[in-house]
């Protein structure tokens, strides 16, 4: 497949601190990606460089044949989109005017196109959110609103797309719908999916590989069951971790030992 | 209210309302004028019409207008619905500015007031100073810009204040009544002027409307979307920034109409800025020439503050209005 994004001794300091220290990393068209890790490992900081929106970066990370950052805004966000963890408005704006908005790269004049709104219709059924397309934005419940996000992500169709916790607010079942959502585009659509997250049960399940990030470094990298191992996990996580391989042969990743889990062996 | 739903029967009946007042608004007054008369040109009617009456209209219908379109775009820029013109400093500028005129008597020349002059001064002194302070390195940050503008406008609300207190009293009356802000007929060429500033700033945003839909969700939404977000700050802070100045130097600061006409149309029509930048120039035109045919009468022949009608017909209507929603969304 593809490679779409190379990342060469990427690094990000903030007031002298480094808080993300890449040597090397690449993702190819089609991968579903997580990147798992403590809070501060600088999985937000890796989503942020790669969608762009953090340019004050040292190193490279180069998507096709350019520098993130020399980048044309445009072009770029018609390729690559990118969903924050959560979206607060202050404004009356409705989900489906949120969605829309995913259209922007596309939209020349002050007006969305009718293959806009056909696009904006594909994403909110796609992510079940139609059924509130005329209500307040704010009014939404947590989990409605990181749906209405992720159409507004879909409705940009892009060629990569870059999630922040996507699944934290949601319940059981919209969980499952999405992360099928995304295997669906990663597998059929040939998009690249990078998520950061920290359900680890999740990442195992439907990621194709997993990155796991402990301040700023790459501690592993490839599939599910090489990167979860229990040793590094503990190592990274600080907590003690087992890693059982259940009967479908999806990986079970639990915490801590004893009945009530306590932290330390 | 069925007819209003859309958005477009809104604009049509705002523009509508515009048109309805400026013919309506100088028929009424004290000295009562016949609109017959003032066609055929007959004395008094006509004078009083096209000299007295039509040109503080005209200035009120532009100055509303861009008090509200002012409000939509920093509403927008610092994200908070009850940010107004004023707030990034411009006022305060234009104020000290003409408050420094007022007190030492500068009196202009070339036909332009020493007042004006030196309010458009401070206005623009303001704005430079703010944009100075909020970029850095070709980059600007909202947070920045709001803190800035709320500082410049402390600093000269106390260098006001000092002069106002050691100033001599008739000297005081004048720079209270400038703060308290007005109307007052002007030349036809200043309102042109103004009406020009004001469409090349509507053109300017309009044009991009689309964009400042995403600017008002947040800087990273723009950005991750392809928004020149940068340039598009830089054009709305200067761009309102100079219409405020411009307009603050003629009429001093009159609250409100840049807070209220944003907002209401926000609560029935939704944020769209496609529509609202258009809309808030008229309703706020229209709001800001009803407001002042009222301070011009009813007290005639004395007069009240624009200002002061602004905020009594505003505020209530504005708390009605938020209380008429079933869900409380303001904050």
């Amino acid at each position: 497949m593809k490679t779409l994004y190379e990342v060469a001794g990427l690094a990000m300091r903030y007031d002298g601190v480094t808080v993300l220290d890449v040597a090397s990393l690449r993702f190819t068209a089609g991968e579903m990606v997580s990147v798992v890790g403590p809070n501060g490992a600088g999985k937000s900081t890796l989503l942020g460089i790669m969608a762009g929106l953090k340019t004050g970066y040292a190193g490279s990370c180069r998507f096709g044949e350019r520098e993130v950052k020399d980048w044309p805004r445009r072009p770029f966000a018609r390729a690559v989109s990118f969903v924050p963890q959560t979206l607060r408005l202050e404004f009356p704006f409705t989900a489906e005017q949120v969605v829309l908005m995913g259209r922007t790269p596309y939209c020349d004049g002050l007006f969305e196109a009718p293959e806009d709104h056909e696009a904006v219709e594909r994403a909110m059924e796609t992510t079940d959110t139609l059924a509130f397309r005329g209500r307040d934005f704010r009014t939404l419940s947590g989990g409605e609103r990181q749906r209405v996000v992720l159409a507004a992500a879909l409705a940009q169709e892009p060629r990569v797309l870059l999630l922040d916790e996507p699944t934290t607010f949601l319940d059981v079942k919209h969980q499952f719908g999405i992360q099928e959502i995304l295997r669906g585009l990663s597998r059929d659509g040939g998009v690249l999916v990078v998520a950061a997250t920290h359900d680890l049960n999740q990442a195992a399940a439907y990621s194709d590989r997993v990155v796991v990030l402990d301040r700023g470094r790459v501690v592993a990298d490839g599939a599910p069951g090489e990167a979860l191992r229990p040793d590094v996990l503990e190592r990274v996580f600080g907590v003690a971790a087992r890693v059982e391989t259940m009967e479908d042969g999806l990986l079970w990743i639990r915490f801590g030992t004893g009945p009530r889990g306590e932290a330390r062996p | 209210m069925k007819l209003l739903e859309s958005r477009r029967s809104a604009l049509a009946a705002a523009a509508l309302a515009v048109v309805a007042v400026a013919v309506a608004a100088p028929l009424v007054g004290p000295a009562p004028v016949d609109l017959e008369r003032v066609w055929a040109g007959v004395s008094p009617d006509a004078e009083i019409f096209y000299y007295a009456r039509l040109p503080r209209v005209l200035l009120a219908l532009v100055a509303g207008g861009a008090l509200a379109v002012t409000g939509v775009l920093f509403q927008a820029l610092v994200r908070d619905a009850l940010a107004d013109p004023y707030v990034l400093g411009v006022a305060g500028g234009a104020s000290l500015g003409a408050v420094l005129a007022i007190c030492f008597g500068w009196s202009g020349g070339a036909g332009v007031s020493g007042v004006w002059l030196a309010a458009s001064a401070g206005a623009a002194a303001a704005l430079l100073l703010v944009l100075a302070i909020a970029t850095q390195g070709g980059r600007m940050s909202s947070f920045t810009l709001l803190l800035a503008g709320i500082t410049i406008n402390s600093i000269c609300a106390a260098a006001i204040l000092f002069l106002h207190n050691i100033v001599e009293f008739s000297r005081s009356f004048v720079v209270l009544r400038w703060l308290m802000g007005g109307t007052q007929p002007v030349e036809y060429s200043t309102v042109g002027w103004l009406a020009l500033v004001g469409a090349a700033v509507l053109v300017v945003t309009m044009y991009r409307a689309r964009d400042w839909n995403l600017l008002a969700v947040g800087e990273e939404w723009a950005a991750a979307r392809g928004v020149a977000v940068q340039r598009l700050m830089m054009t709305g802070f200067i761009a309102g920034s100079l219409l405020t100045g411009a307009v603050t130097a003629i009429t001093g600061p009159i609250g409100f109409v840049g807070l209220i006409v944003p907002h209401a149309l926000r609560l029935r029509w939704g944020a769209d800025h496609r529509f609202l930048i258009p809309a808030a120039f008229l309703a706020g035109a229209a709001f800001l020439a009803v407001c002042d045919t009222v301070a011009r009468t009813v007290m005639a022949p004395a007069e009240i503050p624009v200002g002061v009608i602004t905020a009594m017909l505003g505020g209530p209507f504005f708390i009605a209005l938020l209380r008429s929603r079933r869900r409380s969304l303001w904050l």
